[in-house]
């Protein structure tokens, strides 16, 4: 099984039309299809979070069968994740891709699961804190990108289950759950 | 029109596309869209009426064109042909206004041909054409009566080999201006050494000009199917000699047969009727290639291959066009295809792109095309068809999805299309059977 880092890609990857943007339809359908999964799947175990169009990225070739894909390929695919709502463009020229692997919701729901199995009901913790904190440790929070983990926290604090407050710096903001 | 009436006329074969089928040494030389043939003294003899005319050097045929079905009449049979004239006294208003009916149909100009039928009675014909080719007509009519054609082929045939003057002085003794191509090589017959000198003089000839290289047409013709015949009776005495002797004269054969259209029709002789007379001619010409081709040719390849079997007279590609064209309008058992990518072809109406598919299909999912795929080239090799036309029967099939492409520095290859076998709810587990399957299999056992 070919691997890329400790990633498993599916035996589809040595196929050489995956690399190529199908014309027909009814083909390109399935390919983007295959295309946004194995994305999802390739940052949610790399813990990637952004993608740019600019720079190499793993996942977009394959040295074995010396096939990779092309500017306008990258953009239909991620595009079809951006559409889905499981992405979004970080800027109008479409060079950088911000992947939601977790929807801002799921990440929510996510934090609020992880607060209740903690017992974290009405403690505070700094953001800092849950990105690279011991409690978030062999969680999908370790880690994570700042501004999805902000954007969660936000809509728990319209929910009214946490409540954000500012530090003395920008690095310090802290953050209050309730159950 | 019953055409029981006018069983006075011999029945003539005509083509699957509606040509007439002409007799070897037959040339066509004059058509009338459209005529009238109405005897004149015995009213037991039925008229034909609407005709397409086809004045040959050996007959004139009256071909019904929607019933594919025609009457001839001998030249042989006309004993004299009368210059035309109208029966009734001329009124131009009325011939202006008179369409193709039977009853106005006397104010066209008639060309009266008495005839002697069979076993020896005589009778007045009347041929009722337009105003416009009347003249025409009748003066092609009077050529083709007076070069005696039929004579000369009778001529040959009766005194082969054996020499034979008869031959050549039946035409010469008419002292008649010689419009018609002279069929007189039956004195080649005679000796082979004399038979290479002639035609080293009718190189000579053919070549001075282009009139004259029209003139000899006919004999080139023939020196071609006598040079076929000495081949084929050499090829079959000595059936042991070595190979390449014998692939080289298989080439001279082939190249011999490809030279096949006795009489193509020109616009000359065809006049306004040239495009339909060409896509008849065409039509049948083409079903025999087309199917060695495997059922579909393309439009290029049909242009060289149909030129070249005229020899002469080359047609335009403009006109080959609208001759494919035409075929729409007859029931003719091929028809023109333009494929998305604007190529057109020409292909059988039986031609089914299931059955190509099935082999494209078979020859993707070979162990070497599911590791390489398939380019163009390799389907024509596969298929037996030009590779220009194979990329489109690749394309058609990548359309259905039968196959997708790789784009690569390579160039494009297709593969057998695995995007519809592949479960992306379960894209690590592939079935263990099926093409995908296969695919891995292959694949894994390459690295």
């Amino acid at each position: 099984m070919q691997r890329l880092g400790d990633f498993r890609l599916p035996p589809f990857f040595n196929y050489p039309p995956y690399f190529t943007l199908q014309p027909v339809r009814e083909t390109r359908e399935k390919q983007v299809q295959l295309w946004k999964d194995l994305i999802l799947d390739y940052c949610r175990s790399q813990k990637l979070y952004i993608i740019s169009l600019e720079e190499d990225f793993p996942l977009f070739s394959n040295p074995k069968i010396e096939r990779s894909l092309s500017h306008e390929a990258k953009e239909v695919f991620l595009a079809a994740l951006v559409y889905e709502g499981r992405a979004e463009w970080m800027d109008k020229g479409h060079k950088k891709c911000l992947i939601l692997w977790l929807r801002i919701q799921d990440w929510a729901n996510y934090i609020l699961n992880f607060v209740k199995d903690n017992g974290l009901e009405d403690s505070v913790m700094t953001v800092e804190e849950i990105r690279s904190g011991i409690e978030t440790r062999g969680t999908e929070l370790a880690g994570i990108d700042r501004g999805v983990l902000m954007r969660a926290l936000k809509l728990l604090e319209q929910k009214g289950k946490a409540a954000i407050f500012k530090g003395t710096s920008a690095d310090d903001e802290g953050v209050k759950f309730s159950a | 029109m019953s055409a029981a009436a006018a069983d006075w006329l011999p029945a003539a074969d005509v083509t699957a596309a509606g040509r007439p089928v002409l007799t070897a040494g037959e040339v066509e030389r004059h058509l009338v869209a459209q005529g009238d043939v109405e005897p004149e003294e015995s009213p037991r003899l039925g008229p034909l009426r609407a005709r397409l005319l086809v004045l040959t050097s050996h007959r004139l045929i009256f071909l019904h064109e929607p019933s594919r079905s025609a009457r001839a009449l001998p030249l042989a049979a006309v004993v004299h042909a009368y210059p035309p004239h109208r029966k009734h006294g001329h009124n131009p208003l009325r011939s202006i206004f008179s369409s193709s009916s039977s009853s106005s149909s006397s104010h066209h100009p008639r060309v009266r041909l008495q005839i002697s039928l069979p076993p020896s009675r005589s009778e007045v014909v009347a041929v009722v054409v337009s105003k416009g080719e009347a003249d025409v007509f009748y003066g092609r009519l009077l050529e083709a009566v007076r070069a005696r054609a039929w004579e000369v082929v009778a001529a040959v045939a009766a005194a082969p080999a054996g020499g034979s003057s008869a031959a050549q002085g039946a035409p010469a003794e008419e002292d008649l201006a010689i419009t018609m191509p002279v069929v007189g090589v039956s004195g080649i017959l005679r000796m082979e050494q004399e038979a290479w000198e002639s035609a080293g003089q009718n190189l000579q000839d053919a070549f001075q000009d282009l009139n004259a290289l029209m003139s000899k047409a006919k004999e080139m013709m023939e020196l071609a199917e006598k040079m076929r015949q000495k081949l084929l009776t050499n090829s079959s005495a000595q059936s042991n000699s070595n190979d390449e002797e014998m692939g080289s004269k298989q080439d001279m054969q082939d190249w011999l047969l490809s030279v096949g259209i006795v009489s193509p029709v020109t616009k000359e002789t065809a006049g306004a009727l040239y495009h339909q007379q060409l896509s008849r001619q065409l039509a049948d010409y083409i079903r025999t290639p087309l199917e060695k081709a495997g059922g579909m040719m393309a439009l290029v390849d049909v242009y060289c291959l149909y030129n070249r079997a005229r020899g002469t007279e080359l047609i335009s590609p403009e006109d080959l066009l609208q001759a494919c064209s035409l075929w729409e309008k007859f029931d003719v058992p091929v028809m023109l295809r333009k494929f998305d990518s604007g190529v057109k072809v020409i292909q059988t109406k039986t031609h089914s792109d299931d059955e190509v598919f099935a082999r494209i299909s078979s020859l993707a999912q070979k162990e070497d095309s599911l590791q390489k795929g398939i380019s163009p080239s390799d389907a024509a090799f596969t298929l037996g068809i030009a590779p220009a036309l194979a990329k489109e029967h690749l394309l058609n099939a990548e359309s259905i999805g039968i196959l997708c492409r790789d784009v690569s520095p390579d160039g494009l290859r297709f593969y057998i299309n695995l995007f519809n076998e592949i479960d992306p709810q379960n894209m690590y587990m592939p079935k263990t059977h099926g093409v995908y399957h296969t695919w891995i299999s292959v694949t894994a056992a390459s690295q």
